[in-house]
Parts: structure tokens; C-alpha cells; sequence
């Protein structure tokens, strides 16, 4: 990030009114910081501030009702040391995982159709209008919707029960964490389609035909050409994908009952009884593992090469 | 109620403020209360405002609490019988704790639970309130004054209302252990809780909280998550069970809550739970849909239950109920002419219209003597006294609720709240136990 603007602000203050000439030249030098200015002055109070604001408060101390400033390690002690943490991370991963390798398949499936298969560029729009309609609602409506689907006496289970598939109703539907990555993915399949879709439409077509003039099947030309090209796409869809299940907390909290647990629910439940510090500490570690995750997304692919 | 309001030390400010423009409301509020205050001097006033009348009309108390008091139609009535406006807002318990202590400029009027009261009070952002100024002080239920119901009942456990329902003076954050002059929280309502059951479908009947872990409902019970409720629902089961031996279940020791989660974990771990729940719909929602057939319930609950016509009981069981209570107390920094509106609105409160329309929700009143008077003699004898409905029973809102005929479950008053086994609490190891409570919910 470039938050060095106002000290050469100040310095094109004083130079200029040495001349016209000097003036211009301190100008083309201090334009791309004025530019650069406010975007960085927005990310330093609502980004930055917060979260280094974050990272004090997990050092301070708490009881039930008061937070009290201090530096005290017991936060992330607790918090490290508790078994409930690791298995929260990794239930939250799992969830992370499974989330992004489904979204992953039908997001790659449906953009290859879409520009690919689809050859007109009208029905390309019409058609990838229609996988936003879903984001026409609220996305606490369409998870909600999934429970009188999926519940015990839901629409499915009596469907199959009346089709004679089934006796008894198929518990794990609801309230469990199939439930919970089938919510995930419904909610989150789209991330993964448009930069998917953005990238292949980069793709030029020539490289397909000279593939094809080549000698390779329709999967080759997928697995050698399609693929590698789209990583770029992929990896910002995964990104997407996955801080966002890592972040979650409402769709475990409603899919899973509140039986099953995820780091943001964690959070959520800390802020809820007032132990902010503890939520901060949990936040901070969150943010940690994120960024890592992101990270080693970013040094697999580039996702610069093809912007 | 004789009482006697004197010029606030305000006085010195403008006391022609209400046609000064240009004042900021409160300041303009402050100068006509200074205005009132001196124009009555030290006369005695009874009853409902009178010179005050006109100036009471501009302002706005900000009442915030928990669902179950924050209506509308309190607010309404407000506004016709006092003439000044009630803000309400409604947010669940966890977040009306925090917002009480972490922002208390915002309110002006708490609506909070007592073991809130608790963890808020002594943080110092409200005051006590006078009992005499409080008309009704002398007719409230003596739970909340003494802890008894009947000078031979037996105090429960937990946070009694009682326990913290005085502080030792004016400006103390204190909590007394006997009645004083000072007043944390006006009662408001309060009830005790059971479990809810679906009767068509659990076969069999429900006498014992420990039915709640009974493996024959595996897969369909449900506990509410919200920490310092659910241990206690958690710990009569344990209780019930003969598995914990309690001191006070309202303030568990470490190895009794880990003793209590255990339990809990186990047979969340052998899938006797098909989900948690932490708001009124939610629960209503898992026991109409039937993917619950027993958990731990609230009484409109059950009745918003039923009146999607699914059959839905509040059954009473051998070990007695969880009880809850909640209150008005007032922000630290009201004073003057709002200070004097918070008193009429808590005596107004009091004074039966409120009290009857709890009542008829199924919830009890601070005072009942009062609110008898705003009740038909059916009304009363099926909702207080335990007896048949001899007429359909409506809602507040004039919907039917029970049919003629139907009886209250867990019957009268006395028998409900004269069998409370214990208090919503918070305990010392409020964080421990917090901490367990989240393992159990991730295990």
C-alpha cells in the first residue's frame, strides 16, 4: 500500500513558487500520490484503523460486562491452548475445502458452457443473467428457504417418501453439515462462475482451433489450453470462496442447527457476551490464516498475468 | 403517593425555554423542567401531571430490552394516557447487556432481565430508583422484594430478583441484601419457564426434565443457546437425573459445570439433539415443523405454536420451573423533566393496563391487585387462578387463544411461580462456564 501522500504534498506546497517550469515537473511527480490519495486515506480509516484497533484490543483484559486496557497474553493463550479452537479450524476448513471444490467444478463446468458452448453473445448475457437471479434476494432468505426443503417433514423428504425411495425421512438433510455445504455452495457458486467466465472470455480462440488442428480430443484441449488459461479466474473465484466460508458464521449457525461450529460463529458468540478482547484475539488469528491461505493462493497463480 | 418535586439545581438556567428557539432539546428540556419545578415549589402532587401537562408531551423516553416487553401497543397507550412518546427497540439479551453497559447515553429507560441486572448495574450506568415515589411499591409481589412468594416459601436458586433488586443508597452500585429505599429495577414481568412438548408425538408423558437426554428422543430435542439460560435448563436435567449435586445451580462451581457439560456432550455427541435455538421464532419454527418434539421453551412459544393449531404443551414438571424476571430500571443520566417522565411511565406501568395485557399474554405483573381490575373475572380465573375457560380466552390483540374450556397449563399462579426451582443467573465463573458452553455447542 502507498500511504506516503502528505508528506509530498507538503513538499509541492513549498516548491511551487520557484516557476512554472519546476512547478509542472513537481506536479507529474506528486500526481500519481494525490491520485493514489484517496483511496489510501479511505483504506487507512476504515481499514487499517480497525484493524489495528483490533489487534490492541485482543491484548486487553476482560470480565463479564468491561473491557480494560492492558497487555496481557491470556487471549491468545486461551485461545491457542483450547482443543475447541483447532477442532473449530478445522471444521471451518473442512467446510472452506468441500465449499471450494464443488463451487470449483460447477463454477469451471458452467463457465466453459457459457463461453464456450453458448455461441451467440446475447444468450452468453441472457443466460449469465440467469445465474445471478438467486442474488435478486437476500441470501439469509435463500438459505432460509433451503429448511422447509430439506426439514424432516420437508418437501423433499415427503416427495421420496410418497415415490416409495424411503421409509423413514432422511435425517441428515437438515441440520447437519451437509445442510451446511449445501447452503455454502448455493450461495456461493456464483463467485466462483463470473471470473471464471471473465477469464476464458480472454481466451482466444484461435489457440482452441490450433489445438484442435493439432490433433488434441475436447478434454485435452480443456486439461492443456482451457485450464491453465483460466487459472487466473480460478484463483480469484477461490479466493472469494473461500474467505467468505472462512468468515461466515450465519449459514452454520441456521444450517447446522447451532449444533455445528465455525470460527466466525465462535466470534460472534464471544462479541455476544461482551469478551471482545477474546473476540479480537480470535479475529486476529482468523485474519492470520486467511491471509496465509490467500497468499499461497496468489504464489501458485498469478492472477496479474491475465488481468 | 405524595411527592414532592422541588426546582432541579437547574433552575438557574432559562426558564422561558419552551419559546426559545434555538435550544438544543435537551437544554430546553432541562429549563422547563426547572420552570415546573419552581412554579410548584413544594406542593404535593398526586395522580397524573397536571401543570407539567403541555411540556411532558415533547418528550421522547428511548426504551430499549428484550422482545417480550417491547410493544407496541405499550408505547401507543403511552402516548394517549402520559402524552409523551416511548421509543422502543427490541434486541436479544446478549446484545441488551452489552449495549446497556458498553453505550449508555443511548437509553433512557432499560427493559432488562435481572441477572442482567447484575453484570449491568455495577458497572455504573444507571441509578436506583425511589420507592417513594413509586405508588405501587407496597403491592408489588413480594418475590421481588423479599424473594417469597409466601412468608413460607423457600428462596430459589439463582440470581432472585431480590438479590438484586435494592442497592444501599442513592448513588450506590452496591447491591443490598434487604430491601431499601432504593430500587435498581421496577418489576415488570416475569414467568416460569419449562419445557415445551409436542404431545401427539412423544408418546408417552413427560414428568421429569431429565426426559429432555431420554434416548427415545434422540434426534428430536433441542436446548436454547444462549449461555446463562441453557446451563440452567441443562443443570435441572443433570439435576433431575441424579447425576450433579448442585450447591446453587444458579452459581455452579467450575467442577460442577464441567460435571454439567459433560452430560450434555455426551448425548449431544449420541445425536439427542436435532438443533440448538437462540431466538422465539426459531423455537417456535422446530416444534411446529416437528423436527422438535421436546426442548426448552417459552410460554408464547408454545402458544404461537398452537396457534398455527399444532397441539403444543408447557408442561409442568416434578422438579419445578426455571424462573425469569425482568424490570424498567433508569439510565444514570436522565434527569429533570425526563427523569419525572421515567416515574410517571413506571407508575403508570403499574397501575394495571400493562399488567393486564402481560397477564393475557401469559406472562405474570409486577402487580396483580391492579391488573385484576383491567380484567374480566374469566379472563383472571383462567390465567391467574388455574381454572376452565368458561369463555373463549383472546389475546391482547383479540385473537382466540384457548377455547372455552381449556385449562392453563401448570394451572394458577401459585402453583407456577410458588414452584420456582430456580433463577435465571449469572454466576462468578460466568467466563469459565461461557467458555464450556461454546466447547459444547463446537463439540
Amino acid at each position: 500500500m502507498t500511504v506516503s501522500a502528505v508528506p509530498s504534498e507538503a513538499s509541492s506546497a513549498s516548491a511551487a513558487p520557484r516557476g512554472g517550469e519546476v512547478r509542472r515537473s513537481v506536479l507529474r511527480r506528486v500526481a500519481p500520490y494525490l491520485q493514489a490519495g484517496p483511496l489510501a486515506l479511505t483504506l487507512l480509516v476504515f481499514l487499517l484503523i480497525p484493524i489495528l484497533t483490533i489487534v490492541a484490543v485482543s491484548f486487553w483484559d476482560y470480565d463479564s460486562i468491561r473491557i480494560y486496557p492492558d497487555f496481557v497474553l491470556t487471549n491468545y493463550e486461551e485461545l491457542l491452548t483450547s482443543p475447541v479452537t483447532w477442532k473449530t479450524y478445522l471444521n471451518t476448513v473442512k467446510f472452506a475445502a468441500l465449499t471450494w471444490v464443488i463451487t470449483l467444478l460447477i463454477g469451471f463446468t458452467v463457465a466453459y458452457f457459457l463461453a464456450f458452448h453458448v455461441q451467440s453473445t446475447t444468450w452468453q448475457m441472457v443466460l449469465f443473467l440467469v445465474c445471478t437471479i438467486p442474488f435478486w434476494t437476500s441470501n439469509i432468505i435463500r438459505m432460509i428457504s433451503w429448511i422447509p426443503f430439506l426439514g424432516r417433514n420437508g418437501l423433499l423428504n415427503s416427495g421420496l417418501i410418497s415415490a416409495g425411495l424411503i421409509d423413514q425421512p432422511l435425517e441428515f438433510l437438515l441440520f447437519s453439515d451437509f445442510a451446511v455445504v449445501l447452503a455454502f455452495v448455493h450461495l456461493y457458486a456464483l463467485f466462483m462462475v463470473v471470473p471464471i467466465f471473465n477469464s476464458m472470455m480472454r481466451i482466444d480462440r484461435a489457440l482452441v482451433e490450433a489445438a484442435r488442428d493439432g490433433g488434441a480430443s475436447a478434454a485435452q484441449v480443456v486439461w492443456n489450453v482451457i485450464l491453465p488459461l483460466a487459472k487466473p479466474g480460478i484463483a480469484i473465484g477461490s479466493i472469494f470462496v473461500v474467505t467468505l466460508v472462512m468468515g461466515d458464521f450465519i449459514t452454520v449457525r441456521l444450517m447446522s442447527g447451532g449444533q455445528s461450529a465455525s470460527i466466525g460463529l465462535m466470534i460472534a458468540n464471544e462479541i455476544s457476551l461482551l469478551q471482545y478482547p477474546a473476540a479480537a484475539a480470535n479475529a486476529v488469528v482468523l485474519l492470520a490464516v486467511v491471509l496465509i491461505m490467500v497468499v499461497a493462493m496468489l504464489r501458485i497463480v498469478d492472477i496479474r498475468k491475465e488481468l | 403517593m405524595t411527592e414532592t418535586r422541588t426546582g432541579s439545581p437547574l433552575s438557574a438556567g432559562t426558564t422561558t425555554g419552551g419559546t426559545t428557539t434555538g435550544v438544543s432539546r435537551r437544554t430546553l428540556l432541562k429549563g422547563t423542567a426547572a420552570a415546573a419545578g419552581v412554579a410548584i415549589g413544594s406542593g404535593a402532587i398526586t395522580g397524573f401531571p397536571t401543570i407539567w401537562a403541555q411540556n411532558i408531551k415533547n418528550v421522547t423516553l428511548r426504551q430499549f430490552g428484550t422482545g417480550v416487553s417491547n410493544l407496541n401497543a405499550v408505547a401507543d397507550k403511552v402516548k394517549e394516557d402520559l402524552g409523551f412518546t416511548l421509543q422502543m427497540t427490541a434486541l436479544d439479551s446478549d446484545a441488551v447487556a452489552q449495549r446497556a453497559v458498553t453505550q449508555p447515553k443511548s437509553y433512557d429507560i432499560a427493559d432488562i432481565e435481572y441477572w442482567i441486572c447484575k453484570k449491568v448495574f455495577p458497572a455504573g450506568v444507571m441509578q436506583p430508583m425511589d420507592v417513594s415515589k413509586i405508588k405501587n411499591f407496597d403491592k408489588i409481589v413480594p418475590i421481588f422484594v423479599n424473594g417469597k412468594l409466601t412468608p413460607e416459601s423457600a428462596v430459589a436458586q439463582g440470581t432472585a430478583p431480590h438479590t438484586v433488586g435494592f442497592v444501599e443508597g442513592k448513588d450506590s452500585i452496591k447491591f443490598a441484601k434487604s430491601a431499601t429505599q432504593w430500587m435498581t429495577l421496577i418489576p415488570t414481568i416475569y414467568n416460569a419457564d419449562t419445557l415445551g412438548i409436542r404431545p401427539d408425538l412423544v408418546g408417552r408423558p413427560i414428568s421429569s426434565w431429565k426426559d429432555l437426554l431420554d434416548p427415545a428422543f434422540k434426534g428430536k430435542a433441542s436446548i436454547l443457546n444462549i449461555p446463562s439460560i441453557g446451563i440452567m435448563d441443562a443443570a435441572m436435567v443433570c439435576e433431575a437425573m441424579g447425576e450433579v449435586k448442585y450447591g446453587d445451580k444458579g452459581n455452579m462451581t467450575k467442577e460442577e459445570i464441567d460435571k454439567t457439560l459433560k452430560i450434555m456432550t455426551d448425548a449431544k455427541k449420541a445425536g439427542q439433539f436435532r438443533a440448538f435455538w437462540k431466538t422465539f421464532d426459531e423455537s417456535v419454527n422446530l416444534m411446529s415443523s416437528g423436527e422438535v418434539i421436546i426442548q426448552s421453551m417459552w410460554s408464547p412459544a408454545v402458544a404461537a405454536v398452537r396457534a398455527k393449531g399444532i397441539q403444543c404443551v408447557y408442561q409442568p414438571l416434578k422438579e419445578g420451573y426455571r424462573a425469569w424476571g425482568g424490570g424498567l430500571g433508569i439510565a444514570k443520566h436522565l434527569s429533570g423533566l425526563e427523569l419525572e417522565a421515567a416515574y410517571e411511565y413506571i407508575n403508570w406501568y403499574l397501575s394495571g393496563w400493562v399488567g393486564a395485557y402481560l397477564n393475557r399474554q401469559g406472562y405474570y405483573s409486577a402487580v396483580l391487585d391492579t391488573a385484576k381490575e383491567h380484567m374480566s373475572p374469566d379472563e383472571w380465573a383462567f390465567w391467574m387462578e388455574g381454572q376452565p375457560a368458561k369463555t373463549d380466552i383472546l389475546s391482547p390483540e383479540g385473537k382466540v387463544m384457548e377455547k372455552a374450556g381449556a385449562v392453563r397449563d401448570g394451572g394458577s399462579f401459585q402453583d407456577r411461580m410458588g414452584r420456582v426451582a430456580c433463577w435465571n443467573a449469572v454466576m462468578d465463573e460466568d467466563r469459565y462456564m461461557v467458555r464450556k458452553w461454546n466447547e459444547f455447542v463446537a463439540a
